[in-house]
């Protein structure tokens, strides 16, 4: 039979996660740390307001961009947050998680042969995105010492020519690496001189632990060429809702919902009506969730540095990133014996790019109950290797 | 750190004062002082356990009685809600806006025992003008606890 299959589809690597997830999912008592979406269920007025709109039988499609009201409050939450103005008409798209506004994104501004610059480690989609999008991906390894953030010398010595798009992942997962106001501003400038895009995917703006987030599109002359992406997963507990937006200049919007409109047509009705909830009088749940979060992460940090573990201090997202080279082990291999040995599941560094190897993702995404006996049980395991290596 | 230290107690005040220091990121010393200050401005009045009597062989009626009563002259509700709070067998006595006055709650070892407490000593206080005793049939949620089901964790184990 002749070839059925795209090449470009059958050449994607399949995500590192999955590999692992089919080991786990073989474990019945394993315990996981290693859960990419919160533990809290969605605030009950959001699911209310869902369950109100199938009541009243608000069960057809929206317009292609999504609803009016939503689309609104997005802008007012982004005026409110980042003091940045967006036409609801014209700049605001909903999507189906801020998933499906990478993808789009992507493929709304780059044509064959583009380079799109892509921090690592970082979210699994934005290489199979860029790469299914006709473009080149182009790495760019974020480094431990500078806390994996992009620095504009690393920036600047990634751009060609034939640069089109930065990727820009922060509040990062899996590092928990966060941009402040001066990093910004310091690739901000590198990115105005090569006139080139970003892509902001700040699904985790709400996720901070230092001062509030800052977004490129509050930079100077970044608005203009800026995709901001982000949704109501993490900062609303609301993964299984499927919902995100993308806003930008418009003629990027527009493409987006083309490709937007003839692909999926609307985001999910239902999960609309429940977000518009979520951004109107969410505020009050999201600083509980963040509080929570903080204490973990506090928790966890204290955790390392009693085990001697190295690891950065991160401010953001739900992630902390540990090293674990003074094993001597891949982070494959590591994630795999404590598996196996202690019945602990953390994520290896690898998943999220070659640069990565050396490092665990550990989410902090679980009770505190929880988290003390996992990391009872790798305090037991470090200490082991620790020995055995004498 | 006042807030959240509160907010932390409120759920668990068994918590240990190193792991409290740890999660608010200050010195234990420090949170010593504070659960002190809160204790001596009477903010923090006490650390009570939160029990499901219906999970022992302990036998236990607990009701609210919605008191209407005649507010006394100079004292308003004062009094007469210090009569019945004395009761060892009241839990609570709340002031209530709206149909009646005083909320009470009560426990006891029987419906009986609890009728008995509303007709001999409830009824006949002289400013009480009626009562309506709801006996608690199942307690689904109490202090933010959710009573009538364990949590699960229904995620998928490892996602990006």
């Amino acid at each position: 039979m002749r070839n059925m299959l795209s090449d470009k589809a059958v050449a994607l690597k399949p995500s590192g996660i999955r590999k692992f997830f089919d080991i786990v999912s073989e474990m019945d008592d394993a315990i996981s740390l290693g859960v990419g979406e919160p533990d809290f269920d969605t605030p009950w007025h959001i699911r209310d307001e869902g369950i109100y709109s199938l009541e009243k039988g608000r069960t057809f499609y929206t317009s292609n961009a999504g609803l009016k009201e939503l689309k609104e409050e997005i802008c007012h939450y982004t005026k409110r947050k980042q003091g940045v103005t967006y036409d609801p008409a014209h700049e605001v798209l909903v999507t189906v998680g801020g998933s499906e506004a990478i993808d789009i994104g992507m493929r709304a501004v780059v044509n064959p042969g583009d380079e799109v610059l892509i921090p690592q480690p970082s979210f699994v989609s934005y290489e199979p995105c860029a790469i299914m999008a006709g473009a080149v991906p182009v790495i760019i390894e974020l480094k431990a010492e500078n806390e994996f953030r992009l620095t504009a010398q690393e920036l600047e010595s990634a751009i060609t020519d034939k640069t089109k798009m930065l990727v820009l992942p922060f509040p990062n997962n899996p590092t928990g690496a966060i941009m402040e106001r001066e990093d910004l501003e310091a690739i901000a400038e590198v990115i105005r001189k090569h006139d080139i895009l970003v892509m902001s995917d700040e699904i985790y703006a709400e996720l901070t632990y230092k001062e509030k987030h800052v977004s490129i599109i509050e930079i100077e002359g970044m608005r203009e060429r800026t995709i901001l992406i982000n949704g109501f997963s993490k900062a609303f507990a609301m993964t299984g809702w499927r919902l995100g937006y993308a806003c930008g200049p418009r003629e990027i919007i527009e493409q987006m919902v083309k490709l937007h409109q003839f692909a999926i047509m609307c985001a999910p009705t239902t999960s609309q009506y429940a977000a518009v909830e979520a951004l109107r009088n969410g505020e009050d749940d999201v600083q509980e969730m963040r509080t929570a979060y903080n204490q973990r992460r506090r928790y966890l940090m204290n955790a390392f540095r009693e085990m001697k573990l190295e690891c950065f201090e991160p401010f953001g997202a739900f992630y902390v990133f540990p090293c674990i080279k003074e094993f001597g082990m891949t982070s494959e291999e590591f994630a795999n014996r404590f598996l196996t040995e202690e019945k602990v599941a953390v994520v290896p560094g690898t998943a999220f790019g070659d640069c990565g190897e050396g490092y665990l993702r550990i989410s902090y995404a679980y009770s505190l109950d929880n988290l003390k006996l996992a990391i009872g049980k790798l305090a037991d395991f470090v200490q082991r290797l620790r020995s055995e290596s004498k | 750190m006042r807030e959240e230290l509160l907010a932390i107690v409120e759920r668990n005040s068994r918590i240990d004062l190193k792991e409290l220091a740890v999660i608010l990121g200050v010195e234990e010393i420090d949170v010593v002082n504070e659960l002190a200050a809160l204790e001596a401005e009477g903010i923090i009045c006490g650390y009570h356990t939160m029990i499901d009597w219906e999970k022992t062989s302990i036998e236990k009626v607990s009701a609210l009685i919605e008191v209407r009563v005649t507010p006394q002259r100079g004292q308003g509700f004062d009094n007469i809600a210090e009569r019945i709070y004395k009761y060892p067998e009241v839990t609570s006595v709340y002031l209530i806006s709206g149909g009646y006055d005083l909320l009470v709650t009560l426990e006891g070892k029987s419906l009986k025992e609890i009728s008995g407490f509303v007709s001999d000593k409830l009824s006949t206080l002289e400013s009480v003008l009626s009562t309506a005793t709801h006996f608690i049939l199942k307690k689904y949620k109490d202090h933010g606890t959710i009573l009538a089901k364990k949590y699960e964790d229904t995620r998928e184990k490892v996602t990006p």
